[in-house]
């Protein structure tokens, strides 16, 4: 079963408009050859035919449509904006006003915000379409999207020959899904240590985390605060690049957001890799890694060579501490910013014997497994006596891991590319494992970038043995995600397709 | 490090999640494994090395000393599970 | 602080004299318009959640952004404190669970401080002074306010208070009795309110103490401290630390020892007593948040700030005593309030300094103080008493009918000038007039008169007599020299 074509270019009113890229939309939608009404039609009759998938957690079709007539008298009156009309998925992890925001958590089950988030905002205010909520791991706390309150999510690809059921990779599962399968032309997605990264190369799609202060965290739920980012999931390389064009930008709501004028991403896309020196990190050729990924890595870094970029071997000598350091700093940020799901001024409340009660009994009924976890292990990490030992340390191990990429760049590396996961999609169920370590080495390869802040953009680079998507990483300077744009798409070009799954669920 | 039952039990009391005894085993035997994988970062020389306290430098931004919110006591309460008056409620607290 | 131990402060115990240490943590509220992290007014009172933004409420995705005035008004307090003013410090997270403290964190500021070491010099009422160390000052977040009062089974959480700038400003353990305590809190409340930083309103939580005390025997090391929290009212701090003391005493001198505890004062009780609730073993877990970047600014911004600082108490007083002759006690009462300081200034311009501060102190702030009004609220201005005494100097009235003429300025108003005139009560000075009164007295008084040339001091009961038949407008002076010449005494 190979992936089918994803559009019959210059042919729009033959296909499908699910089956347009974002930018084809667009292009159609200002050519008045599609309406807005239409395309969010067929996006939200896609949704209806694909709950098995799990994708949403909440679809929004009177909004959606209401908002996508509003976008058509926009496009009729001239006044369209960058985004309008194009129907999107928004992970349920940015507050979204007068929607039912989730987190993926039974703590936050009926939590309805009177807020809307800066990134969906801005998407909102370049005519975008909402189409839902998107389901995720809870609190964005995992790589499989099986921690979810609501469900896993399935991903839309299976292995060849197999019905098995596959995660879609996590924590933004669902929007990767969404996208892989359809459902939506683009998605928001967020990513604290892999989470756009890994489930865009677990389903064929492409995620940009960008650099860390691009886009505002204001009204997004924090997982760890000096990790988080936002970042789109679509189809393509140029889709991205138009989507973070509207997510980013400055916010005086986010001390942490930069103050730096949006650069013209989609222009990057086309720039080309002549001149530009590739990184080839030695560390992150690992013990046990598949011969599958290797090859891939390899054949990535020869189109790069191909297309005119020179490639050099560097070193990123603290690259294997990321993960362990990542394991307290994520989790000790996230102990703190989830003591405010207490059931005192929303969410749950589970009744105690007093008030410490209904705090403890509210707190182990609203979150689930993995996220008692991480506050363990963080309050652990942070609690007196431990704080230098764990938490000092790994913010020093921070700064080694910084400098690093800080050299390879001073050195003259424009862009670093590795693997972006060490395999491909595994079965659901199949690392529920009692070590939960295991799971966290999904984002060995992604983890690195959150830490030292960069961006990374994952672009799937081809399929493995079993039909199942496969992706490279590239890793860019601070705020230089155009050249990511601009090697990913000669990577994109390369590989040569552009495969879906096939909709076994429709 | 490694953690037993009576730092499991601590632990979850200042988190302020309540733990049934058949779960204290089981975390137990989770956060240990964590704090092996983490144990690693002992071997790292970090002596003169400053603890990263920004991703980015850059300056902190800042507000001018305007009211600019308030008055929407009815959204600040509207999603509480308990409230009067605009006031949210919680099991008495003894000082 | 190792100076010899003053006798005169210690406590005298059943077996032993005893040392009280006092150190303190002022919790002083900022004046700004805003809270120190959002944009909800800081206004006191406001109906229930009002005063609040969703950061304040900690709506999940919220984030803290500082207010640039509360950073100048630290750094201000700190300049008044002549203290270390730190280019670089950190926000720190303060973990813990409390229904009023809703992002179940405080945002305070841990290992890196905005201001770190300063000194308040503190004149104690026998004219002596202390030098009080200051560990350092930060900025945090306020609580919000529970009610326990409302329900018998529930308590309601407003959050208006909830992020409020405070400045924590931490004293050494320096003071070493009650008297000490209170005047420097009574100290440290004039310099941030000359400062403009702290409005020091302790009945509305603007200035809160937590009073640590410990005794010990002279000379030996110290002893374990207890914590009184939010100690409200300088008369408190007083009592507090004096039945604090007293506990200790009684226990140690019973063979007994000191729990380090956290205890909170009854003053309608008199005793201070554990606050249980408190006692849980407490693990902030201080983190930097990473929700804030360091604070940082140049010395170029300090200086800036320094520039506007008003004149402080100290300098204003040192100003008085060698501008205006004052005593350091005057002195110090006038400055003790940066508008009565300013009121006396108006005053004394181009008079006597000394009488200007007689008037000032003794006539009107005995007025204000029996009328329980402020200074901003008087009913003579400045301008009215500086015309009184100027009407003292230049004859016109005397010190007795300046005192008439201040009470009818202050109920009815007026220009004292125009009120002297139209009352007629203009010294008499024509020594004709005088002499008319005197002579009609002597004639009146023929027994008197003889007595007067053995008996001087029966001038004393002329003059009184001429006083009260020139309805006391007689230059005292006149009536004198003329009764002296007429009665023969010299
Ligand atoms: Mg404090
Ligand atoms: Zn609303």
């Amino acid at each position: 079963m190979a992936g089918r074509r994803a559009t019959a270019r210059g042919d729009v009113n033959s296909v499908n408009p699910n089956e347009l890229t974002l930018a084809e939309a667009r292009d159609a939608l200002k050519a008045k050859r599609l309406s807005a009404r239409e395309l969010t039609q067929a996006h939200l009759d896609a949704m209806a035919k694909a709950r098995a998938l799990n994708a949403y957690l909440l679809e929004t079709p009177d909004r959606a449509l209401q908002m996508a007539v509003v976008s058509d008298e926009k496009i009729a009156s001239g006044e369209a904006g960058p985004l309008e009309g194009i129907p999107l998925g928004i992970k349920d992890l940015f507050c979204t006003h007068g929607v039912t925001t989730t987190a993926g958590s039974k703590i936050l089950q009926a939590f309805e915000p009177h807020y809307e988030s800066a990134v969906s905002a801005n998407l909102w205010r370049d005519g975008a379409v909402m189409l839902g909520k998107l389901n995720l791991d809870e609190f964005a706390m995992g790589s499989s999207n099986e921690t979810s309150a609501f469900g896993n999510v399935v991903s839309p690809w299976r292995r060849r020959g197999s019905d098995a059921p596959l995660v879609p990779g996590g924590s933004s599962g669902g929007s990767a899904a969404a996208v892989a399968a359809q459902l939506c032309l683009g998605a928001t997605a967020t990513d604290t240590g892999g989470s756009i990264r890994q489930p865009a190369a677990f389903t064929g799609t492409v995620g940009i985390k960008p650099t860390y202060g691009r886009c505002s965290r204001w009204g997004t739920v924090a997982f760890a605060s000096s990790l988080d980012q936002a970042g789109p999931i679509a189809r393509t390389v140029r889709d991205c690049a138009i989507l973070l064009g509207s997510m980013s930008g400055p916010d005086p709501r986010d001390t942490t957001c930069a103050d730096l004028a949006v650069p013209d991403f989609e222009a990057a896309v086309s720039r080309g890799v002549k001149g530009l020196t590739i990184g080839i990190p030695r560390e992150y050729r690992v013990d046990g890694m598949p011969a599958e990924i290797q090859k891939l890595w390899d054949e990535g870094a020869a189109w790069l060579k191909a297309a005119g970029a020179t490639l050099r071997d560097i070193s990123l000598p603290h690259t294997s501490y990321a993960l362990p350091a990542y394991y307290i700093v994520a989790p000790a940020e996230a102990s703190s910013n989830l003591a405010r799901y207490d059931g005192v001024r929303y969410g749950l409340r589970v009744p105690g014997k007093d008030i410490a009660g209904m705090y403890e009994n509210t707190r182990a009924a609203g979150f689930g497994r993995e996220v008692k976890r991480r506050i363990m292990i963080g309050t652990y990490v942070l609690s007196a006596g431990y704080y230098d030992a764990y938490y000092v340390r790994a913010q020093k191990i921070r700064t080694l891991i910084k400098r690093d990429f800080e050299a390879a760049y001073a050195d003259g590396v424009d862009a670093i590319l590795t693997p972006a996961t060490p395999s491909a999609a595994f079965g659901i169920g199949e690392k529920a494992s009692a070590d939960p370590v295991e799971m966290y080495l999904n984002d060995v390869f992604t983890v690195t970038v959150n830490m030292a802040g960069l961006p990374g953009i994952a672009v799937p680079a081809g399929l493995d043995g079993q039909g199942l998507p496969l992706g490279l990483q590239l890793i860019g300077r601070p705020f230089d995600e155009e050249t990511l744009f601009a090697v990913a798409q000669v990577i994109e070009d390369s590989a040569g397709r552009t495969a879906l799954p096939e909709p076994w669920w429709a | 490090m490694s953690v037993d039952e009576k730092t499991v039990r601590r632990i979850a009391h200042l988190a302020r999640i309540a733990v049934t005894d058949d779960e204290v085993g089981p975390l137990q035997g989770e956060l240990n494994a964590i704090l092996a994988f983490v144990e690693q970062l002992g071997t790292v020389d970090v002596s003169g090395v400053e603890p990263m306290t920004s991703v980015t430098p850059m300056a902190m931004k800042k507000r001018e000393d305007v009211v600019t919110e308030g008055g929407r006591a009815a959204d600040v309460v509207a999603n509480a599970p308990e409230t009067e008056d605009n006031y949210f409620l919680v099991p008495k607290v003894v000082e | 602080m190792n100076a010899p131990v003053d006798p005169k402060k210690l406590i005298k115990g059943g077996l032993h004299d005893w040392e009280v240490i006092v150190g303190m943590e002022i919790h002083a509220q900022v004046s700004s318009r805003a809270k120190l992290f959002s944009g909800a007014s800081t206004e006191f009172g406001g109906e229930p959640n009002d005063h609040v933004s969703l950061v304040d409420a900690a709506m999940p995705g919220m984030l803290p952004v500082i207010n640039e005035e509360c950073v100048a008004q630290a750094v201000r307090t700190g300049l008044g404190l002549k203290a270390q003013i730190n280019l670089r410090s950190v926000f720190d997270r303060k973990n813990y669970f409390y229904p009023d403290l809703p992002q179940g964190y405080q945002i305070s500021q841990y290992k890196d401080p905005i201001v770190g070491e300063g000194e308040v010099l503190v004149d104690m009422a026998d004219g002596s002074s202390i030098t009080v160390g200051i560990e350092r000052l930060h900025l945090e977040q306020d609580a919000g306010k529970s009610l326990h009062d409302q329900d018998p089974t529930r308590s309601f959480v407003d959050l208006n208070r909830s992020g409020v700038a405070l400045m924590e400003i931490v004293s050494r353990p320096d003071l070493r009795s009650s008297e000490e305590a209170k005047a420097y809190v009574t100290k440290l409340r004039t310099i941030l309110r000359y400062l403009g930083t702290c409005d020091g309103d302790m009945e509305k939580g603007s200035l809160r103490a937590d009073v640590n005390v410990s005794v010990r025997r002279p000379g030996e090391p110290l002893g374990t401290r207890c914590e009184i929290k939010n100690v409200n009212s300088i008369r408190f701090i007083g009592q507090a630390i004096e039945i604090e003391a007293r506990r200790q005493i009684a226990i140690l001198e019973d063979g007994g020892s000191i729990d380090q505890e956290t205890r909170l004062f009854d003053p309608t009780k008199g005793e201070t007593r554990s606050m249980r609730s408190k006692e849980e073993a407490h693990d902030y877990r201080y983190f930097p948040d990473p929700d804030l970047l360091p604070l940082e600014f140049d010395q170029a911004y300090v200086d800036t700030l320094a520039e506007g600082l008003p004149e402080l108490p100290d300098a204003k007083k040192a100003r008085f005593v060698s501008a205006f002759g004052l005593s350091p006690y005057d002195a110090g009462v006038l400055i003790a309030e940066r508008a009565s300081a300013d009121y006396y200034e108006a005053v004394a311009k181009d008079r006597d300094g000394k009488a200007a501060a007689n008037w000032v102190i003794n006539e009107l702030f005995g007025r204000l103080n029996k009328e329980g009004l402020s200074i901003e609220s008087t009913p003579v201005s400045a301008a009215q008493l500086g015309a009184i005494i100027d009407l003292i100097g230049e004859g016109v009235i005397s010190g007795k009918i300046a005192k008439d003429l201040f009470e009818i300025v202050w109920t009815e108003g007026g220009d004292p000038r125009a009120v002297v005139e139209s009352r007629g009560m203009k010294q008499v000075t024509d020594t004709g007039a005088i002499e008319a009164a005197v002579d009609q007295i002597i004639a009146a008084n023929p027994d008197k008169v003889a007595q007067a040339k053995e008996k001087p001091t029966l001038l004393g009961w002329f003059v009184g007599q001429t006083m009260k038949a020139t309805g006391g407008k007689a230059n005292p002076a006149a009536v004198n020299a003329l009764l002296k010449a007429k009665l023969g005494i010299d």
